[in-house]
């Protein structure tokens, strides 16, 4: 199995570095950086609305080492939430605005304590508890199969990758033999309720591209998947979320191995839209990380671009503080504003 | 560093055509865009027949932005490559068929 870049002691482990390459080249004399794009229409800084979701990364161990990942995730890393920091999550959890939580990782459900933090989070009575499952996990250890039953006791919203409907394409990004333990991963869900039409059982996937484009109109490829997966595989779902690869991590990686960097980044600037920041989901989200530090969204996360808050850690979560403050961004932000805009939701404009 | 009539980054500049023919180029624009909407056939059928086209017309500036558009919608190598083959097709075709016009002028002129 491949490695994280961590593991391999790769230069861009190193979120400096990253940086330094989100800043440089390009940008100096040829591209306009994102904070002067939203200064032409007057969106800059860019500032918090009303918090909706509370994004927690439970960890960055993930049975999958997923080409485009930018979380770097893998199964030698071991960054994972203690229970210490999940009950500083839980207090917060209970006292939150927000109508969203959002549990992501790696594999959220490896996590030791996955199914005590969820059984604790559900009593908080959140409208829509989401759990970012990736599909494979359900079938990798006999311990994970009975998670469909786990996921509907609680009523959690399940959201998973899958990034085509053929099995080379997903194999491909995801890792060999992905694709058929997703298929059923996908009906065993469906068994239990999961992803039928009027179902409050909600199953929805994230489709990212497999390569150095960016996602088409979310609405076709929505189409196109439950065409394909209902008549290949008898498989329901509900929405499918269409997400822009942003240049971070490993797809920055694979990015600069494929000489495709500068094409992509004038591909998002080309495809900039204004409407999109307006909704961006930095401006509704607050993202925590494996050891309880706050972001303004997964993507700051993975780069260590904290919060500009003096409130920088769940344990001294004040909602009020934070969401008085701007928006750290750079260029990489331009991936969720390209075309009709990208979040972990899905499009945005 | 060699030269070459065409340079992949020119096809990022095709909206500067405008520049030198303002209205023309507007509506040329404005008549390609609805052109690819989605209409009585679909945008995925559109781009599908103008990766075809692409390929007849031997444009590497079309080749590039369909191949690319194609994989936006999901489409699959193997579709596009029938795609390329139906183009092929019809050329190969449209050039074979012309063989009846050699037939009919051989036939007139020999005894």
């Amino acid at each position: 199995m491949k490695k994280s870049l961590k593991a391999r002691n790769n230069d861009l482990a190193n979120t400096e570095r990253q940086l330094e390459i989100l800043s440089n080249g390009i940008f100096k004399d040829e591209l306009s950086t994102f904070a002067n794009k939203i200064k032409e229409t007057n969106q800059f800084p860019l500032r918090p609305k009303k918090l909706e979701i509370l994004q927690i990364n439970l960890g960055y161990m993930c049975n999958q080492v997923c080409a485009h990942c930018h979380v770097d995730a893998g199964p030698d890393r071991k960054e994972i939430m203690t229970i210490e920091t999940m009950n500083q999550c839980l207090e917060v959890i209970k006292k939150t605005d927000a109508h969203t939580l959002d549990l992501t990782g790696g594999a959220p459900e490896m996590n030791p304590n996955f199914r005590w933090f969820v059984e604790e989070a559900s009593k908080a009575g959140i409208k829509d508890f989401i759990v970012r499952s990736n599909l494979t996990i359900i079938q990798a250890n006999k311990k994970y199969h009975d998670l469909p039953d786990f996921f509907k006791k609680h009523n959690v919203h399940v959201v998973s990758s899958m990034p085509h409907w053929t099995r080379g394409k997903t194999d491909k990004q995801r890792g060999d033999g992905v694709f058929d333990k997703s298929i059923k991963a996908l009906q065993m869900l469906n068994n239990v309720g999961y992803g039928k039409e009027n179902s409050d059982l909600k199953l929805d996937l994230v489709y990212n591209p497999s390569g150095a484009f960016l996602p088409g109109d979310q609405k076709a490829l929505e189409n196109d998947f439950k065409k394909a997966l209902k008549e290949d595989f008898n498989i329901d779902f509900h929405n499918l979320f269409a997400i822009t690869n942003l240049p971070i991590s490993r797809f920055l990686d694979y990015l600069i191995a494929s000489e495709n960097y500068e094409d992509y980044m004038h591909s998002l600037i080309e495809a900039y839209n204004p409407a999109a920041v307006e909704n961006v989901m930095c401006t509704n989200t607050i993202s925590v990380s494996w050891d309880g530090k706050l972001y303004d969204c997964d993507f700051n996360q993975m780069l260590n671009l904290k919060v500009n808050s003096k409130i920088k850690h769940i344990a001294d979560y004040n909602e009020e503080i934070l969401q008085n403050r701007d928006i750290i961004i750079n260029q990489h932000c331009y991936g969720c504003t390209a075309g009709a805009g990208s979040s972990c939701q899905g499009v945005v404009a | 560093m060699s030269k070459t009539y065409y340079d992949p980054a020119d096809l990022r500049k095709f909206g500067k055509i405008t520049e030198w023919s303002e209205e023309l180029g507007n509506k040329f624009f404005d008549y390609y865009g609805k052109v690819f909407e989605e209409g009585a056939l679909s945008a995925r059928e559109k781009s599908l027949i103008a990766l075809a086209v692409a390929h007849t017309e031997q444009c590497p500036y079309c080749i590039d932005a369909y191949t690319k558009d194609g994989l936006q919608r999901g489409i699959t190598k193997e579709e596009m490559m029938e795609a390329v083959h139906v183009g092929a097709a019809i050329k190969s075709g449209a050039t074979l068929v012309h063989g009846v016009q050699m037939m009919n002028k051989v036939n007139k002129l020999e005894m």
